[in-house]
């Protein structure tokens, strides 16, 4: 097996040209399993950890923050859990402490696995992916449209993640998990929700409940047109959300759960996270502790 | 395919050749002797090989030990200082924070990791207050040393030793600093 090691991001973009079956790698906490039981074999590893810029996240012109693909998840949520606490809760529910001090947002979205932690709170807050080839340049893909299938996304072969970027938070966020404890379990669902109070709209999305991770486009939809933005939460409006939640997703049977489970289970979810959201506003607040 | 690389393990350099698919695990038990990480489930989900890699806790089953070249890698061997445990170690000592011990050296990286994390003002899953300092209970010692099993069941114990490590705790930091014109922002 080839082992590459670029210093640079141009090094990285010509040697995954030069080799497209090249498999990335960066902190390894996914890839590493699969080599270590002999599931996977690939060509060639394309170690990215030498890339610096990777590891970096700034601050932009247009207000959006830009996060290097190899930024860990512990320093998503010590350096960047005040502007993206949807993303930093969901951060906080990956693998084990060990695994988020490797672990990226970058690998995930390369992975993309329906399961991967990040993925509905990237959806819910509209992040696009910034990647890159050396033949044809950087491509944005809003994240609703990167992901493909079951652990498939929209990245060509000569191409490489090079970041995500993200507004901060405009409205109080929510991500919400079901599994059997919080270390080292593949979520059973998922669910994140983003309030965007300025523009009177609300981010849904849901994970490990369809074969991609996904908006929950009609309960958004539903929420821009019914929700009125200076009253307590109707308990009808609550209702008519979670149904919607639950209808856009696809869910199978596994060992991890039932599909009825997990219908059932986004709904709740989604109703949960909307009235924590929502009390959240009401109070002036941006975050507390999620469950 | 094979590569030349530096490793400096608890505080001296090892230069050693390895194929490249070599795990940093591997690398420190069956080419360097270094066995007190332990290889329990080899993906990531017992905690039993943590060590510090340039002073964070990982796993070093599933981190390739080329891309670890001109690292720091310190093991709980490697937290004795001139013949003196250190103090967490002494800790699982007096309150008898294990059984038959194998977890034990990934358990002590992963506590030493943990400790330096809470002191940084990282906030956990179970942390209520995310802009202030940790206060360490059980419920945040549990979930901070959730990446380490124990089949023998000795948390109770370990829990223990980690809450006699970290009474005396007048150490406090403030989390990540934010401007108040991005708070205003948010």
């Amino acid at each position: 097996m080839e082992f590459l090691r670029p210093a640079t991001w141009a090094e990285a973009l010509a040697a995954k040209a030069d080799l497209p079956e090249a498999a990335p790698i960066q902190g390894g906490t996914d890839m590493m399993v699969e080599l270590n039981f002999d599931v996977h074999r690939p060509a060639a590893l394309l170690d990215l950890n030498r890339v610096a810029e990777l590891t970096r996240w700034t601050a932009e012109a247009d207000g959006r923050l830009r996060i290097g693909a190899g930024v860990p998840y512990a320093r998503l949520i010590a350096e960047l859990g005040d502007r993206l606490p949807g993303l930093a809760q969901a951060a906080r529910t990956v693998g084990s402490p060990q695994i988020r001090n490797r672990g990226t947002v970058g690998g995930n979205l390369g992975a993309a696995s329906p399961a991967g932690d990040s993925h509905p709170a990237l959806l819910a807050g509209d992040a696009v992916i910034e990647v890159e080839s050396a033949a044809r340049g950087v491509r944005m893909i809003p994240a609703d449209e990167f992901y493909l299938g079951v652990k498939r996304n929209t990245l060509l072969p000569d191409e490489l993640i090079r970041a995500f970027w993200m507004s901060p938070a405009s409205g109080p966020q929510y991500f919400s998990k079901v599994g059997t404890r919080n270390a080292m379990v593949i979520a059973v669902c998922s669910f994140a929700i983003a309030l965007h109070p300025g523009e009177r709209r609300v981010g849904a999305a849901i994970g490990s409940a369809a074969p991609t991770p996904r908006r929950a486009r009609a309960a958004e939809e539903f929420l821009a047109a019914e929700l009125d933005w200076d009253a307590p939460l109707e308990p009808a409006v609550l209702r008519r959300f979670g149904e919607l939640a639950t209808e856009a997703a696809s869910p199978i049977d596994d060992v991890r759960g039932t599909a009825g489970y997990r219908r059932h289970a986004i709904g709740v979810m989604a109703r949960r996270t909307l009235t924590w959201a929502w009390n959240d506003l009401r109070a002036g607040r941006t975050e507390r502790r999620a469950g | 395919m094979n590569a030349r690389i530096t490793l400096r393990v608890d505080g001296r350099d090892r230069p050693v050749a390895l194929d490249t698919r070599t795990t940093l695990l591997d690398a420190l038990r069956d080419r360097l002797s270094v066995t007190s990480p332990k290889k329990g489930c080899d993906h990531g989900q017992c905690g039993a090989c943590t060590v510090l890699l340039d002073g964070r806790r990982v796993v070093s089953c599933l981190i390739l030990a080329v891309a670890c070249d001109g690292s720091e890698v310190v093991t709980a061997q490697g937290l004795v200082e001139e013949g003196e445990p250190h103090p967490v170690q002494r800790a699982f000592l007096e309150e008898d924070g294990f059984q038959c011990g194998f977890c034990t050296p990934g358990q002590i990286c992963s506590a030493v990791g943990m400790l330096q994390e809470v002191k940084a003002g990282h906030p956990s899953q179970v942390t209520d207050d995310l802009t202030g300092p940790v206060t360490l209970d059980d419920e945040e010692i549990r979930e901070r040393l959730s990446g380490n099993l124990c089949r023998c069941g000795a948390y109770v114990n370990i829990v223990a030793a980690l809450r006699e490590e970290t009474a005396p705790s007048e150490e406090t930091s403030p989390r990540a600093e934010t401007s108040p014109s991005e708070e205003a922002e948010s």
